[in-house]
């Protein structure tokens, strides 16, 4: 039971990993781009953290998952952040349309 | 179609790819880069070669032999890099 | 046939070759580190296919981390000295004479030539010739750790390690020698969610690279790794300007440049002392040993990775001469 639950919530998380990365390749300028992976990559990863968590073995192992999980969560979105950061101040401008 | 020969041609192919980047690129940093690629196609074979199916546990000799090679790639890649910082600082005091 | 980890195994290893070609083809320097940065973590993805949890860790924390953080910090310095930030300097401020055509090709002809002898060469090999793995099994008892890798690298091929020590030391000193006077381009400054981000990060650090070290006694991890995960620990100090370094503090960089090397050596030393050869450990002792060595190797790497990403040797303000600007 577990196996099935875990399998179905790791499809989900690739789900919005796919979605996340479609949003990359097709939104117009560098904001919206972030905004695609960031979130969608955030909770897909969360996801994907749960699944594997259900498969571990031992109370060490999801501990260690969840420390994965939010030190990921923390990393990327500070990245997304400088990211954004560096954008504004050399003058990416924003798309219309 | 095992893994070992996969990651195999992978490693040559990297190694290949490198080796062209070394010999043809143009600007240094292109270069060391080059080079970096080679060792990771080689540390792929060794990799490879200290494979055994499933069952089997790896040999561990050729695993401490890549992580020798990667901390001395990452050694040489300093030293190339600080070469190359100084070589532009002084280009650029030339130039002016 | 239709295995599923097979068509994972192939699509990495395209994706792998797609990555190599794109970071060495594209135009912009600072998408060829990108690329690169990606290639690495997905040839350490290969690795842990490959059974080789501890390869994967150093390619991914020393190969990938450290060596890219390196090469950003060299573009970082280049774009500073020829002064265009945002324009793409090529091969600095004097352009090369272009190679002429033929000779480019010539060069990748003959670089296609050797890549298919390699090639031919790995395909002819005879399949699973025997390794070391009998000899490393039989003598693993006797080596005072559990896991095969740290057993290899800390005693019984300890003569390797201690020369890779010596050649982090000797890249360390090159570089402070190479960068003698060099003018340092400013550090960026990277705003309140990063120092934010910084001071969450470092202890998690600290707590990971220790991990590493004593964990690979049993499992993957070692020396190597936790050192390379310590040095990222510096690598944040320095950029958060959270430790900025002084004249003053070189002789206590330079005792932590030497303390693997010179720990290795003297307890090589001091086994040969006692009538046996230089890494015959005595049995009792040699767990002890081998993790004495370890904290002091990690201690050096941390400090050396981070003295390289640093690069120049800090030098007192009113001895940084003319090419300070």
């Amino acid at each position: 039971m577990a196996e099935v639950i875990a399998a179905v919530l790791m499809t989900a998380g690739t789900v919005f990993f796919i979605a996340g990365t479609v949003g990359l390749l097709r939104f117009p300028d560098i904001y919206c781009r972030l905004h695609a992976l960031t979130k969608a990559d955030g909770l897909g990863l969360a996801l994907i953290a749960l699944g594997t968590a259900l498969l571990a073995g031992s109370a060490g192992a999801v501990f260690r998952i969840a420390l994965i999980w939010f030190f990921v969560a923390v990393a990327s979105a500070t990245c997304s952040h400088l990211v954004a950061r560096h954008a504004r101040q050399t003058g990416t401008e924003v798309q219309h349309g | 179609m095992t893994p070992d020969l996969i990651y195999g041609l992978t490693g040559i192919a990297v190694f290949g790819i490198g080796l062209v980047g070394a010999l043809c690129a143009l600007d240094r940093l292109r270069r060391v880069l080059a080079l970096k690629l080679c060792s990771v196609g080689a540390g792929f074979l060794l990799v490879v070669g200290a494979w055994r199916a499933p069952p089997g546990v790896p040999d561990p000799v050729p695993h401490a032999l890549v992580i020798t090679g990667i901390v001395v790639m990452v050694s040489a890649t300093a030293v190339a890099l600080a070469l190359i910082r100084r070589l532009q600082t002084l280009e650029a005091e030339d130039e002016r | 046939m239709a295995d599923p980890l097979m068509i994972f195994d192939i699509l990495l290893a395209l994706s792998i070759v797609a990555l190599a070609t794109a970071s060495l083809s594209v135009r912009d320097q600072f998408t060829m580190i990108v690329l690169f940065i990606i290639f690495g973590l997905l040839s350490a993805l290969a690795w842990v296919r490959l059974s080789a949890p501890d390869v994967a860790l150093a390619e991914a924390a020393i190969g990938t981390g450290v060596t890219g953080a390196l090469l950003l910090k060299t573009l970082h310095h280049l774009r500073f000295v020829s002064g265009s930030r945002n324009r793409q300097p090529m091969t600095g401020v004097a352009p090369l004479p272009p190679v002429p055509l033929g000779v480019t090709l010539a060069n990748a002809a003959f670089c296609g030539l050797i890549t298919l002898g390699l090639a031919a060469g790995f395909l002819g090999a005879p399949a699973a010739g025997p390794g070391f793995d009998m000899l490393v099994a039989e003598a693993m008892p006797t080596s005072g750790v559990a896991h095969p890798v740290t057993g290899v690298l800390l005693n019984f091929r300890a003569y390797d390690t201690l020369m890779e020590v010596v050649v982090l030391l000797a890249a360390v000193v090159a570089v402070w020698q190479i960068e003698r006077g060099l003018s340092e381009a400013p550090a960026p400054v990277m705003g309140v969610v990063w120092q934010g981000f910084a001071r969450l990060a470092l202890p998690a650090i600290v707590v990971v690279g220790t991990y590493l070290l004593w964990g690979g006694a049993e499992a993957p991890g070692g020396a190597f790794q936790g050192g390379a995960v310590l040095a990222a620990m510096g690598l944040l100090l320095l950029l958060t300007r959270a430790y900025v370094p002084q004249p003053g503090h070189r002789g206590i960089a330079r005792w932590a440049f030497v303390l693997g090397t010179g720990v290795f050596a003297l307890v090589a030393l001091l086994v040969a002392g006692g009538g046996r050869v230089a890494f015959e450990y005595p049995l009792e002792h040699a767990k002890t040993l081998i993790l004495l060595i370890e904290g002091m190797v990690t201690i050096s790497i941390a400090v050396t990775l981070a003295a390289l990403f640093h690069g120049r040797e800090p030098v007192a303000l009113t001895t940084g001469g003319r090419h300070d600007t």
